[in-house]
């Protein structure tokens, strides 16, 4: 059985690396396509003609752009980022820093909104169609269908403007003090908090939900079970598969998050650094940014699809 | 089922108040859009205070932004920007994705395999960041913030109709259509078609509304509608500065893009049971 697992599990890491290859093969020509020579406007007007040349030729822009597809993708896989555009700095040295940062930023939002989002989904599961259940309802569309820098403003009205418990938008790089570091984080993990619970609260009630319909529920509620051993100790531990699931696909939600609340807040974090790259059109930044947040993106997806594929001894044998 | 469309149009009459609330909002934007020119009390670029970030007052109902311009006028200008830029976005991917989707599951085979591998793998980027890194190579302009638009969301169409199509495909109907000879397009159009209109109608709203925070996200970050002219997105980023003194500039905006994406949320879950959920 093990083996079935493992064979799976390779075959779903296989899709993913496709899915990786294609998404870089993607990445790779939208920004290619930019007119105008990228050896002439690093060096400026004044250039010599020699000069753009022989940059033209150490970037391989001389070369077909499938061969520097090839180069690129090369670069990628051993390390090498290429070189910033901007301010000619090793993109990794760039990258790695702000990496932790924003890897610091979504650790903290996972570990408060994941709790909060499977106790509030749950229990709205258990209460279908009480008014609690229809407010958590109508409270996570309503956070879902709204922009996250709605979210964001919210939040900065409520805590900053009317009970002035937080700083706005005003966010130093240097951190003194352990009070500092959570001022510092409190906005945009509550922000993100709000972003990914909602969907998180949603996708959870809907598993309990799915597995209080099967027989075996109904046959608990027909022996006389309370509503709360029906659903904790019947439907739970059949949910759990699915909610894992559930999880893991909400926290894919955090990079479109994070990239708002960076902009919004100010923080320092790859997210930010990108939208920076994008304004200065500095493309092996953008290239290499992107790349970061598809591989996190898929790992993500991968995991849940495992998760799955493991809680569900169904799904093994197709 | 052939009359789906004239039943689906008689059914949608028969809608619950949530739905009808949720459609007379709608209605109100796009009238909104398409009037933004006649009614706008001032106009739209136009300075017409002297003092940025002012409060909401009888003269300038929802306050100034933070060149001292009319909130009001602007964000009935936006709705132009917003709403007409979404339509075209969605309108574009669903008929793209539904069309493929279609003849994917009509014609089967190869051609339906590949091309849903290599959908689903373009459906593995997330939205924002495939928005930003086109942007970054290709420029903002309206074309592009369209078609790019289109392209991020055409793959998830696409999903939704093949899967559609697919059990549709496999009725009885369609095999006499098939054995009677008829075309790809004769099948797409005559046979698969009207039998997933009402699903692919509700799936054309939820689009939207992802289009909808897409656009505002992008131009949030500054990169969707550039200025002078401005989205609701680019509205709340413009005036981003008031926040601090919690200024109507930047809260009406927002209260515009929520209010939009939240009727159209619940004009469909409200939409009638056989039109929705024929789809899942």
């Amino acid at each position: 059985m093990n083996a079935v697992v493992a064979r799976l599990v390779v075959q779903r890491l296989g899709i993913m690396l496709i899915s990786l290859l294609i998404v870089a093969f993607a990445v790779f020509f939208a920004t290619e396509m930019l007119p105008g020579d990228v050896a002439q406007i690093l060096l400026g007007q004044s250039a010599t003609p020699q000069a753009v040349a022989a940059l033209r030729t150490a970037m391989h822009l001389d070369q077909p752009a499938i061969l520097r597809f090839v180069y690129w993708l090369g670069g990628l896989v051993s390390g090498d980022l290429g070189r910033s555009y901007a301010n000619n700095m090793d993109v990794a040295a760039l990258i790695s820093g702000r990496l932790t940062n924003s890897l610091q930023l979504a650790g903290v939002t996972t570990l408060f909104s994941v709790p909060i989002a499977l106790c509030l989904g749950i229990t709205a599961a258990m209460f279908r169609g009480s008014l609690y259940d229809r407010i958590v309802s109508i409270v996570t569309v309503s956070v879902i269908s709204i922009p996250e820098f709605m979210v964001a403003t919210v939040a900065v009205l409520v805590f900053a403007v009317y009970l002035r418990w937080l700083p706005a938008l005003s966010i130093a790089d240097q951190v003194h003090g352990i009070g500092e570091l959570l001022r510092i984080y409190a906005m945009p993990v509550i922000t993100l908090s709000f972003v990914v619970s909602a969907q998180m609260i949603r996708m959870t009630r809907a598993a309990v939900i799915d597995t209080l319909n099967t027989p075996y529920v109904e046959m608990a509620l027909l022996k006389g079970a309370s509503r709360r051993r029906m659903v904790l100790s019947h439907a739970l531990p059949n949910a759990l598969g699915p909610i894992a699931n559930a999880v893991a696909l909400s926290l894919s939600y955090l990079l479109g998050g994070v990239i708002i609340v960076e902009t919004i807040f100010n923080y320092p974090g790859v997210a930010k650094l990108m939208v920076d790259a994008v304004s200065t059109r500095d493309l092996p930044l953008i290239q290499s940014c992107a790349m970061i947040f598809c591989v996190c993106y898929l790992l993500l997806i991968l995991i849940a699809d495992v998760i799955a594929i493991i809680s569900n001894p169904r799904l093994r044998n197709r | 089922m052939s009359s789906t469309v004239s039943s689906a149009r008689g059914l949608g009459l028969r809608i619950n108040i949530v739905g009808a609330i949720g459609a007379a909002i709608i209605l109100f934007w796009v009238a909104v859009a398409i009037l933004a020119p006649l009614i706008a009390p001032y106009p739209v670029g136009k300075i017409v205070a002297f003092d940025y970030f002012q409060p909401m007052s009888s003269s300038f109902w929802m306050g100034t932004d933070y060149l001292g311009r009319d909130m009001l006028s602007r964000i009935m200008m936006g709705a132009r920007y917003t709403v007409g830029i979404s339509l075209a976005g969605v309108t574009l991917a669903c008929f793209l994705g539904v069309t493929l989707g279609m003849i994917a599951a009509v014609v089967g085979g190869w051609f339906d395999l590949i091309l849903s591998r290599f959908l689903d793998a373009f459906n593995s980027i997330p939205s924002l960041l495939f928005g930003l890194v086109i942007v970054a190579g290709v420029g903002s302009s309206l074309t592009v913030l369209i078609v790019t638009l289109a392209l991020i969301y055409a793959p998830g169409s696409y999903r939704f109709a093949r899967a559609l199509a697919v059990n549709v495909n496999a009725m009885d109907f369609v095999t006499v259509a098939r054995v009677r000879g008829e075309g790809i397009v004769y099948m797409v159009r005559e046979e698969i078609f009207p039998n997933i209109i009402g699903p692919v109608l509700a799936d054309f709203g939820l689009r939207f509304v992802f289009i909808v925070l897409l656009l505002s996200g992008l131009s949030f970050l500054g990169l969707g509608v550039q200025p002078p002219q401005a989205d609701w997105g680019a509205l709340v980023r413009e005036n981003l500065d008031g926040l601090s003194y919690g200024a109507p500039a930047v809260v009406f905006p927002s209260l515009a893009i929520a209010s939009l994406t939240i009727s159209v949320n619940m004009l469909i879950d409200n939409l009638p049971y056989r039109i929705r959920d024929r789809g899942e």
